[in-house]
């Protein structure tokens, strides 16, 4: 995985440069706008990471840049405004997801996996398989060791999202985005309570557990074998 | 006496030049008097002196010298009064019939005008007159002099400026007085007001501007300014209270961060138990940091800056999402959980500052209501006006302290004991401001009822539709209803709270949304 990182802060850089490596990825760096754009151009990421507020040039305009000249590589956007307008400037520009400062690396490394899954391209499937866990989704039927669950619809969204980022960690912002589609502050772990539920149904009555808790990060769906 | 201040204010300036300009104006208007009596009086004389030079020298002309002279010679007979002068001379000056002893010296101008010193007839007077003539010049080389004793006219003019000085003596001198007196009123006035500033300046918010009732313009002018002082009191008391509460509300978790840390430090050999602080240190940043993140979004929100992400939203369909989002946690806290949503109910707004803000009230309810009590969530047209309610079994809060809950950091237990930051409330009410709809916390009879009112909109059956310029002009609400009108923080008689964003005109336009 060969990430690159545009960020003009030397603290937060180096901080997410070490984190990027640790979780095994190869990251480059760049300090201001100019450079990041010619890196960004010139090398072949597999994700970029892109800071909004950057000397010389500004972060959206290197999305934008890029975009024109037909770089289709994900972009995650950094901010640190953190309003919804903001987010929708930021995606209007050619990002694939906005993150706003301050962030747990681990929301980082979540949204990097998902965006780097996505860039490899999902292809339209009819059949989700996570271990024994089974998802048809033109039927609409889940069967987990051929024993057919019954969820409801919410559910059923929430599990094709876990499905579809099989071993990868969902945060639950993530989740609130992409499965609720609303982007907001809940003050209580409300979905928290969706996955236990959730958890109820699939794993309860089966030897081994698939959806998994991790801790300070969000959940992971994973089958170990 | 005039205090020395009152000469450098600009009140008595404008008094002084309002002075000025009304004795300018007098003197114009007493030029005119003058010129219309003394300058008509000269005139008149002007013009005998003149038809008589032209009556004399017509009969020169059809009768000569003779019959010239038997003229002049008759006109001083009939002059009983001796006013008339009248002198021919010769071309050397010497007289050869008339009044005068002799020619007089004085130098005529272009037109042949002169005036010259007159001695009285007889032994022993010398008293002077003035008299004014005109010379015509004969044919055959004869002087004609005739003119006018303008004593009497030279006394008029004298009496006319003489009352004409004294009027406009007069007149300066009230003017001089009434601007004083007046200047002194108003400089007397201002002076209580600043004052009063002054005293303000000092420390000392709680000082008012007299006030004398008249409802003139200075009192007028008090009475505002002591409206001003009183909100300026109220917000810096509440700020004031923000404040304290901030540095309450981030010392505690400040502390905590602190005190792991530290502990941390110590533990250098207990590799576990330093994961664990820092752990529980990283949980007590982000609570900071979730604090400063809704003090800033609820300041932004009051902004309006989010007005330009509006878009037409179904708050039933809206409310349902935040129901289904929610009642799993409420029926694992035992609590009934229920949700009336039953029409599409679309207004203008941002979709995820209205269910942020449905949320909160949702949060709030299941917090405060015990296990086996009831909340209920709905969305309806209530009086043509969409509305949300959410009602809980929880203990409610008193009529007293409902206006209070909005202000940020307020909390009803005051122990801050309970979880959460004390802003959720404060953020509804900016998202219903913005939105120009009202928040509204009413008893429940047990618990809670927040109600959050839209403004009027046209009710619209059909399944919502991609948004265009049309439709959303056709929905934009109504800018104030019969009750928009009221004022944020008012009280009716029930003692129910109501804040209103009304009045903030709401735009349609449309915003493009990231898909799931």
């Amino acid at each position: 995985m060969h990430v690159l990182l545009v960020e003009d802060d030397q603290q937060v850089a180096s901080f997410l440069l070490k984190a990027l490596r640790e979780v095994g990825m190869l990251a480059d760096h760049a300090t201001d706008g100019k450079d990041g754009l010619l890196q960004a151009a010139g090398g072949n990421y597999d994700v970029l990471i892109i800071d909004r507020m950057l000397p010389s040039l500004d972060g959206l305009a290197i999305v934008r840049t890029l975009r024109a000249s037909g770089n289709n590589a994900p972009v995650l956007v950094l901010s640190a405004l953190g309003e919804v307008d903001d987010r929708v400037e930021g995606l209007r520009a050619g990002g694939d997801d906005y993150l706003v400062k301050p962030f747990a690396f681990a929301e980082l490394h979540a949204r990097l996996e998902a965006l780097m899954r996505r860039g490899a391209g999902e292809t339209p499937e009819t059949k989700l398989r996570v271990g024994d866990l089974e998802m048809n989704l033109l039927t609409r039927e889940v069967t987990r060791a051929g024993r057919r669950i019954h969820i409801q619809p919410r559910e059923f969204r929430l599990l094709e999202y876990l499905m579809r980022h099989e071993g990868q960690v969902v945060t639950r912002t993530m989740l609130l985005e992409n499965v609720w589609d609303y982007h907001f502050d809940p003050q209580t772990n409300v979905i928290d309570v969706h996955v236990s539920r959730l958890r109820a149904k699939i794993d309860k009555e089966f030897d081994e557990p698939l959806l998994q808790t991790v801790r300070g990060a969000g959940y992971v769906l994973r089958a170990s074998g | 006496m005039l205090p020395a201040r009152t000469f450098r204010s600009s009140t008595f300036r404008l008094a002084l030049l309002y002075m000025a300009l009304s004795v300018g104006s007098v003197i114009i208007l007493l030029g005119f008097i003058y010129w219309a009596t003394a300058g008509y009086m000269s005139r008149q004389t002007d013009d005998t002196i003149e038809a008589e030079i032209g009556g004399l020298a017509e009969q020169y002309r059809q009768q000569g010298l003779t019959g010239l002279s038997s003229l002049i010679a008759e006109r001083i007979a009939r002059d009983p009064g001796a006013a008339a002068v009248y002198l021919l001379a010769n071309r050397d000056f010497t007289p050869v019939v008339g009044n005068l002893s002799g020619w007089p010296d004085a130098k005529a101008d272009g037109q042949g005008w002169m005036s010259f010193a007159l001695h009285d007839w007889g032994p022993g007077s010398d008293k002077q007159h003035t008299a004014r003539a005109r010379i015509f010049d004969l044919q055959g080389g004869l002087h004609l002099l005739v003119g006018r004793d303008v004593r009497e006219l030279e006394a008029t003019r004298r009496l006319i400026l003489n009352a004409l000085a004294w009027g406009l003596a007069i007149t300066a001198a009230l003017a001089l007085l009434g601007g004083a007196t007046m200047s002194a009123g108003v400089v007397r006035r201002i002076e209580a007001i600043n004052q009063t500033s002054r005293e303000i300046m000092e420390g000392d918010l709680s000082r008012r501007v007299p006030t004398d009732g008249t409802g003139d313009d200075f009192d007028q002018l008090a009475v505002n300014l002591n409206r001003m002082l009183e909100r300026i009191e109220q917000l810096l008391e509440a700020v004031r209270q923000v404040s304290d509460n901030i540095a309450h509300d981030l010392r505690t978790p400040l502390t905590r961060l602190r005190t792991r840390l530290e502990l941390a430090r110590r533990e250098n050999d207990r590799p576990d138990l330093i994961g664990e602080a820092l752990d529980h240190a990283i949980e007590n940043a982000d609570e900071l940091l979730a604090t400063f993140n809704a003090l800033l979004r609820i300041a932004r929100i009051e902004s309006g800056s989010r007005r330009t992400a509006f878009a037409k939203v179904d708050l039933s369909a809206l409310v349902e999402d935040v129901a289904e989002l929610y009642e799993p946690l409420a029926t694992d806290r035992g609590q009934q959980f229920a949700v009336e949503a039953p029409d599409p109910l679309r207004v203008n707004g941002d979709r995820d500052l209205l269910f942020q803000a449905v949320a909160n009230l949702v949060d709030n309810a299941i917090k405060y209501t015990p296990a086996q009590g009831r909340i209920t969530l709905s969305a309806r047209l209530q009086a043509g006006r969409p509305e949300i309610a959410v009602t809980d079994g929880g203990p409610g809060i008193p009529a007293a302290m409902r206006a209070k809950v909005f202000q940020r950091f307020f909390r009803l237990d005051g122990s801050r004991s309970t979880p959460g930051s004390g802003l959720g409330l404060s953020l509804v009410q900016a998202v219903a401001q913005i939105h120009g709809a009202q928040i509204r916390l009413e008893d429940n009879g047990p618990g809670l009822r927040a109600l959050l009112r839209f403004e009027a909109t046209q009710p619209v059956a059909a399944a919502p539709t991609n948004g265009s310029a049309a439709e959303s002009a056709q929905l934009a609400p109504a800018v104030t209803g019969p009750e928009g009108q009221q004022s944020a923080g008012a009280s009716d008689a029930n003692g129910i709270r109501e804040t209103s964003g009304s009045g903030q005109s709401q735009r349609a336009q449309g915003v493009a949304r990231r898909g799931a």
